[in-house]
């Protein structure tokens, strides 16, 4: 049966048609949306876990346990699953192991642009890419079979553009879920130096088999797709950037790889033979360039393409092909200039209310990841730095041992519930442990938020909406050591109390932590009530513009300079209230 | 097998509504026995930013992107951003323009004015090479539906004045996108029917 699949939905797909057990993610940009279709599949287990870290040491233990798993995370859940990905690759697996990657080229959604596909050559683990849905669903199966069979995980790497893509997918039925026996096997699964190094022979040579089996059979085993038509150019590709060489050079000649890692110098230096100019086309890093260029092909790569961003059909026809670029409707220079629409935090935000205080405050702000980091834009502008999941409080803590605690009187950092849960903890330990004088703020509202709601080990609810033990934060940071009187719940839309807490525990000279609680407008518990709506009384209003600085998307100065409240995008927070200093707007009362 | 060879730009602002029209363009497309790529933008840029998502629809269809002076049509769900993805028009495409107006920050902020004449500026632009369709889809939206929220199907009804789907074909789509909330689907089909009025100019 035909139907029509995200590129994320169809790998959830084809890992059910493979009779995958269990799947364990931490939801990331673009990858976020595979688990969530897992989770649609009753008779997979599926869960969030707290960091990709977690996620993959289930994975990998259902693996050796015998059952079908996958770990999905974005590019950089990576970087913090790499420690169990480098060792698993010597280990090997009993139930087939995926680890699904998806990189954002053009960081759409993402603090770097980094290419995963370094970390199969370093992990030694093979790479499968594909290029759409249907591949998503073929490939992610593939991958799975191909773990069993060469006793190894199997990385599957995605790209924005083939995640949040919508193509047509041909169903198959699902296998069923088996769990292969268990048993103890220390010289495979202990990896202490007698027996890594024995291992270590393993993955070389698993490594070479693999590259063999794929000279004997490219398209079988190594998926490559091997398009021959006009010899005069021919393009070595993968993942998306097909796509766009197939649009722009409809007549080229084409080597797609399906394993990006490892290649198989055969199957390249045959393709190469056959063309008289061999032209890699890549987004990010010369990845397949060097491999290519070290076999001894003479090739071109990045000295026509760039290192940056997202590639079009249009950048590759540029540079390979004469026919004429297409050219818009409009004459440019007759359009009017028009304002930038950034992205903004919703109305009834409550990171809103906490930021007004920071800005009054002008204090340092170390920030984090998550729909918070829009407080570093204007009209907020309150963040001043921002690297990984978890720095925030790190970053704070460095903070004050650079200043012999000085800078912790105007520094704070600020962390949402489900990035503290993810990497914060560890740092928070780190600063009481280590004599610092931080003050942390936990923005908790009650899910993870950028990535479209999910839940998280402190909101009560797993992955199925169902009732689900709920971390207290509270009881958290007193066990980490944090004093009771220095963990303080607020809620962020008194904006002015947060201002007053927040004082008050910065002069605090040991580790603090306030609470700003209040849940996403945007989820059940947040949304506005009926019958508390918030009105203008025009006659007490001196239009000082107070109320405008929030800068709600719910609220409008009319021309007159009166605000004016949009009822049907109003969440009824009451921020615009409690900063109104004449009483002129008011809330029903609840 | 109908024969439509088109891209499809559904341009707007966060929470319009625009990946719903792309899945149900994809949805048509895939009924009609044709291939189809629907690119959507997820994340950061949805919290009331500027979004787009694009539908291709071929017997073959490769990069699920529509770059500049290569779509057929483009969908503009508020009237500024229109202006913004304009490029994207080829000679001879259409353009159907939502009159709807929200204010971006630098607006609220007083950083810069929201453009005056957006229509006619477009009209102007195009030097004849466009057909520029307006309406007010937020408002017949409200009207039928009682919800603006309908908005994104008042433009495709709009958009089915023009696309080459028999008036069949786009009802089974719209109930097949709404399966799930079957009681939103009278009022869908009544925002399409509106929305195919309006933009047959």
């Amino acid at each position: 049966m035909k139907k029509i699949m995200l590129g994320n939905e169809a790998v959830a797909r084809g890992a059910y048609e493979a009779g995958v057990k269990f799947v364990s993610s931490y939801p990331g940009t673009p990858s976020t949306e595979i688990t969530e279709e897992i989770a649609k599949y009753p008779e997979v287990a599926c869960e969030w876990a707290p960091n990709e870290k977690c996620g993959a040491e289930a994975a990998i233990g259902c693996s050796v346990r015998g059952g079908r798993a996958m770990t999905c995370m974005k590019h950089v859940g990576m970087n913090v699953c790499a420690d169990p990905l480098f060792t698993v690759s010597y280990t090997g697996v009993n139930g087939g192991l995926v680890f699904c990657v998806a990189d954002d080229p053009g960081m759409h959604s993402s603090q770097n642009e980094q290419d995963s596909r370094n970390y199969a050559r370093a992990s030694k683990v093979p790479m499968l890419e594909p290029s759409d849905s249907e591949e998503c669903r073929t490939f992610t199966k593939y991958a799975f079979e191909m773990s069993e069979k060469y006793d190894t995980p199997v990385l599957l790497r995605l790209h924005t553009r083939v995640s949040h893509s919508r193509s047509v997918v041909s169903v198959e039925d699902a296998a069923p879920i088996t769990i292969k026996d268990y048993e103890k096997n220390p010289p495979k699964y202990v990896m202490m130096p007698a027996n890594a190094i024995g291992k270590h022979v393993v993955v070389e040579e698993r490594n070479k088999k693999i590259i063999d089996d794929v000279a004997a059979d490219p398209e079988g085993v190594g998926l490559h797709k091997i398009e021959i038509r006009d010899t005069k150019l021919g393009i070595i590709t993968d993942g998306a950037a097909y796509q766009y060489v197939r649009d722009a050079l409809p007549n080229a000649s084409v080597l797609k790889l399906g394993l990006v890692w490892p290649l198989s110098e055969a199957v390249i230096k045959d393709f190469a033979s056959k063309v008289e100019r061999v032209v890699i086309v890549e987004e990010l890093d010369p990845f397949l360039e060097t491999e290519i260029k070290a076999m001894g092909v003479k090739c071109e790569g990045k000295e026509l393409f760039t290192l940056l961003g997202e590639y079009s059909a249009r950048l590759i026809k540029e540079k390979l092909s004469d026919d004429e670029l297409p050219v818009s409707a409009f004459d440019a220079s007759k359009l009017p200039q028009i304002p930038g629409r950034p992205p903004v935090l919703c109305a009834g935000c409550p990171h809103k209310g906490l930021y007004l205080a920071l800005k009054r405050l002008k204090v340092n702000v170390t920030g984090d990841i998550g729909c918070y980091t829009l407080g570093a834009l204007p009209p907020m502008q309150a963040v001043d730095t921002v690297v990984c999941m978890g720095a925030s409080v790190g970053m704070a803590h460095g903070f004050d041992k650079a200043t012999d605690h000085a800078d912790s009187r105007n520094t704070v950092g600020v962390i949402g519930d489900s990035t503290f849960l993810h990497s914060g903890v560890t740092n928070l330990m780190n600063a009481v442990y280590n004599d610092s004088q931080i003050t942390l703020i936990i923005l908790d509202n009650s899910i993870t938020g950028m990535t479209g709601h999910q839940q998280n080990p402190s909101t009560g609810m797993n992955i199925r909406l169902e009732a689900a033990p709920a971390v207290s934060l509270e009881k958290l940071c007193e066990s980490l050591g944090v004093r009771p009187e220095a963990i303080r719940v607020v809620d962020p839309v008194d904006t002015f109390e947060c201002e007053k807490v927040i004082k008050e525990e910065l002069e605090r000279e040991v580790v603090s932590v306030v609470i700003a609680r209040r849940p996403c407008a945007l989820i059940p518990t947040g949304r506005a009530k009926k019958g508390v709506e918030v009105s203008v009384d025009y006659d007490k209003c001196r239009k000082c513009g107070a109320c405008g600085r929030i800068m709600c998307p719910a609220l409008i100065m009319d021309a007159d300079g009166f605000p004016v409240v949009d009822a049907e995008a109003c969440n009824n927070c009451g921020l615009c209230v409690n900063v109104c200093r004449f009483g002129a707007l008011s809330k029903a009362e609840e | 097998m109908e024969n439509i060879n088109a891209s499809i730009v559904l341009a707007g602002v966060g929470g319009q509504g625009t990946l719903i029209a792309g899945k149900l363009l994809g949805i048509l497309a895939m009924n009609l026995g044709l291939d189809v790529k629907v690119s959507e933008v997820h994340g950061m840029s949805q919290r009331g930013g500027s979004v787009v998502t694009y539908v291709k629809i071929a017997p073959e269809v490769h990069s699920p992107i529509i770059e500049e002076g290569t779509a057929d049509f483009v969908l503009s769900f508020e009237e500024v951003e229109s202006v913004r993805w304009a490029k994207l028009l080829k000679k001879g495409g259409t353009m159907i323009v939502n009159t709807q107006q929200i204010k971006s920050l630098p607006v609220l902020m007083g950083q810069m004015k929201y453009p005056e004449g957006v229509i006619d500026s477009l009209k102007e632009a195009s030097e004849g090479n466009a057909r520029i369709v307006s309406i007010d889809a937020t408002g017949l939206s409200v009207e039928t539906a009682g919800t603006s929220k309908a908005t994104n199907i008042v433009m495709l009804g709009a958009l089915s004045n023009y696309l080459g789907a028999s008036d069949d074909e786009w009802r089974k789509a719209v109930e097949e996108a709404f399966a799930s909330k079957p009681k939103t689907i009278p009022g869908n089909l009544s925002a399409f029917e509106k929305g195919r009025t309006a933009g047959n100019v």
